[in-house]
């Protein structure tokens, strides 16, 4: 009652749509086959995170190393939270790196940027950054520059 | 085994605000031809989706070789469907299934025959009907009478009990009209059936029907065999199957009086 | 007059609703209907009407829309020297709305139609009625593959469109505008989420999918068998389906990317 042409033709059809999803997922979402289990976690406490979002890129040296998981309000010391998962090959940053939260270009998104120290022990697994620098905040720095001159 | 196939007793049917039919009752005789007979536009194709229960009347019973067909459930009126053959006016063939597989298409949904099996007992029907060779044409590819005789072999592919032809002689030529009148006739007497006609075709219908129905506004104006009803005086009846112009059916749409009419235009 | 017009004002609204009313219980039934093992030639039959001969349609202008998408996002975000941020903007529209979207529209005037007109024809010639008399039920023989068919032929169609659309854009962007390749899957990898933007697009177009197939179906099923009843009905399938999707994707984008 109907040809195997037919049969072939809906069979290469699903094919393609389903590499189409595949392809959206690899290329384009950019969803990588090895993720989980292959990271760690690190948290730092930032005064002001200012539009720094979840997913939001984690780098060294301008080198993506992880993203931003989560952001939440610490309610005791009134600061940002912010979970970071970083790949696991990355096990030497010292533990005194500093975490800052920077903007790519002048109104580009923000990400976390980390600046190794000189310390010899590494950050492990639940550590937190011991300092951090909030994201730049135009409007507060140009608020503070024109009282100051007065 | 009563004596008749189908009974309907009492049967309204109201569509929209128009009464189809009013309190009728006939009698399908079982193994004959039975023609139903009226202007049109009385319900004619009506009565016959009602009594394939495809149409639900408001009140009246319609028992059909002994079963109510208005209180089956579903699955009931599918099991009964499959009992009885119907030939639409179109033929209504699948258009996308030549004529071999449109034949062979009530065999492979409702039994689990082997296919060569399948395949004898459609040739066996094609043959019957005269178009064993157009087995590999399309519908498209038919004519009118003949996709009409497909029709009939894929309506009697299961061996029902019963066929209903709705209007099977319209719009065809003479020889076509010929062969299908001689079909039905001829399947009727073979197979042991019960059939029942839906036409406006006195000459064809009479030559060949055991038992007649005419049937007009909604009430049945007579019914007995050809020559009973010939004989009948209503004066319906009479003008019906003489076919004359004016009668109690009349000529003119009613209006008011043809001077009066004319005076009022002028008036104006 | 007033009282006239507000009384078939009236009537006319009964009448649209007992019709919602009649498509609804006609998708549940239809539903139930749905061919078991037994039933799957019928559903591949359909998948090929309606999803592989559409795919011509879809992939011309999925290529086409990406095209321009990478060309007025170019001219656009040069100006802020921005011009890498391309790959997103188009990865993120179409996955995000047009992919889903404009597949529905297309599927709508191409699939949806023919469904229409072929069922309203069905009906026309009794070839339904002729279903039923012997015994089969015209919404599992008739309805139920196309609907099937349809929920499935749409989501993968706007899965293709999105893939040759971000294929086009980054053939005007890359190779013809000269934006750099690396940043431009950098930053679509970067902000396309496959969670909330591929995922979510996927569950639009399977929405768009069930209601264009509904709308179309039914118009043929529900329509007055002549030539005329064929094609307003037909005519009535593409502007339904149109207003629904571009109404719905409204709702969706609020529930899904919204803030509200």
């Amino acid at each position: 009652m109907y040809s195997r042409a037919i049969e072939l033709a809906v069979g290469v059809f699903i094919l393609l749509g389903l590499g189409a999803l595949f392809l959206l997922a690899l290329k384009v979402s950019g969803l990588s086959l090895e993720s989980a289990g292959q990271t760690y976690r690190l948290y730092g406490e930032f005064s002001d995170v200012g539009g720094l979002r979840v997913r939001g890129k984690v780098s060294l040296a301008g080198v993506t190393i992880g993203q931003v998981k989560s952001i939440s309000l610490d309610p005791q010391s009134l600061k940002a939270k912010v979970e970071m998962e970083i790949r696991s090959d990355v096990n030497y940053l010292s533990r005194d790196s500093i975490a800052v939260i920077s903007t790519a270009g002048l109104l580009g998104e923000k990400y976390v940027d980390i600046s190794v120290g000189g310390d010899e022990e590494t950050l492990q697994d639940g550590e937190y950054f011991d300092s951090t620098q909030g994201a730049l905040n135009l409007e507060k720095l140009i608020s503070n520059f024109a009282t100051s001159k007065l | 085994m009563t004596q008749n196939f189908v009974e309907v007793r009492n049967l309204t049917f109201v569509r929209g605000n128009r009464v189809i039919f009013d309190d009728i009752s006939l009698e399908i005789p079982r193994g004959k031809i039975t023609t139903i007979m009226g202007p049109s536009g009385t319900g004619k194709t009506t009565l016959l989706k009602l009594i394939g229960g495809q149409l639900k009347p408001q009140k009246g019973s319609i028992l059909v070789d002994g079963l109510e067909v208005t209180r089956l459930k579903r699955s009931e009126l599918f099991l009964l469907r499959k009992r009885l053959g119907m030939l639409f006016q179109s033929g209504a063939l699948f258009s996308d299934l030549d004529v071999f597989d449109n034949v062979a298409f009530p065999l492979r949904v409702h039994t689990k025959l082997p296919p060569d099996m399948v395949r004898d007992i459609v040739l066996m029907k094609l043959n019957a009907v005269g178009l064993r060779g157009a087995r590999r044409l399309m519908p498209s590819e038919l004519s009118g009478g003949m996709a009409r005789r497909v029709a009939l072999a894929r309506s009697i592919a299961l061996d029902p009990d019963m066929i209903m032809y709705d209007e099977p002689f319209t719009g065809q030529d003479p020889i076509a009209m010929g062969v299908i009148v001689q079909l039905i006739r001829l399947l009727n007497d073979a197979l042991g059936l019960t059939s029942v006609l839906v036409s406006h075709d006195i000459q064809e219908s009479m030559s060949i029907t055991d038992h007649l129905c005419i049937v007009a506004d909604g009430k049945l104006m007579g019914q007995g065999s050809p020559a009973e009803l010939k004989a009948s005086g209503c004066a319906f009846v009479k003008q019906f199957l003489q076919g004359l112009p004016d009668g109690p059916v009349p000529f003119h749409y009613p209006a008011a009086d043809l001077s009066t009419d004319l005076l009022r235009e002028a008036a104006r | 007059m007033m009282l006239r017009s507000l009384q078939s004002l009236g009537r006319q609204g009964i009448e649209n609703v007992a019709t919602l009313g009649r498509a609804g219980i006609f998708l549940a039934a239809s539903l139930f209907a749905i061919p078991r093992l037994a039933g799957m030639p019928l559903v591949i039959r359909q998948l090929y009407r309606e999803g592989v001969l559409s795919l011509v349609i879809i992939v011309v202008s999925g290529l086409f829309i990406g095209m321009v998408l990478g060309l007025q996002g170019y001219t656009i975000l040069v100006d802020y020297g921005s011009e890498q941020a391309i790959g997103q903007m188009i990865a993120l529209t179409l996955v995000r709305e047009l992919g889903p979207v404009v597949t529905a529209l297309l599927f709508a005037g191409r699939a949806g139609s023919a469904l229409t007109a072929e069922i309203g024809l069905m009906k026309a010639t009794e070839q339904l009625s002729s279903l039923e008399m012997m015994g089969v039920d015209p919404l599992r023989r008739i309805i139920a593959p196309r609907l099937l068919a349809g929920f499935m032929a749409l989501p993968l169609l706007a899965m293709i469109f999105s893939v040759v659309g971000v294929w086009g854009g980054k053939m005007v962007g890359v190779d013809w505008l000269g934006v750099f390749e690396g940043s431009f899957w950098g930053n679509m990898q970067a902000s396309v989420d496959f969670h909330d933007d591929v995922l979510n697009g996927v569950i639009k177009s399977v929405v768009f999918g069930v209601v264009c197939t509904w709308i179309a179906v039914f118009q043929g099923f529900d329509l007055v068998p002549t030539s005329e009843g064929i094609s307003s009905a037909t005519t009535r399938t593409v502007v339904y389906s149109s207003l629904a999707v571009l109404g719905l994707d409204f709702i969706l984008t609020a529930v899904m990317f919204g803030e509200l």
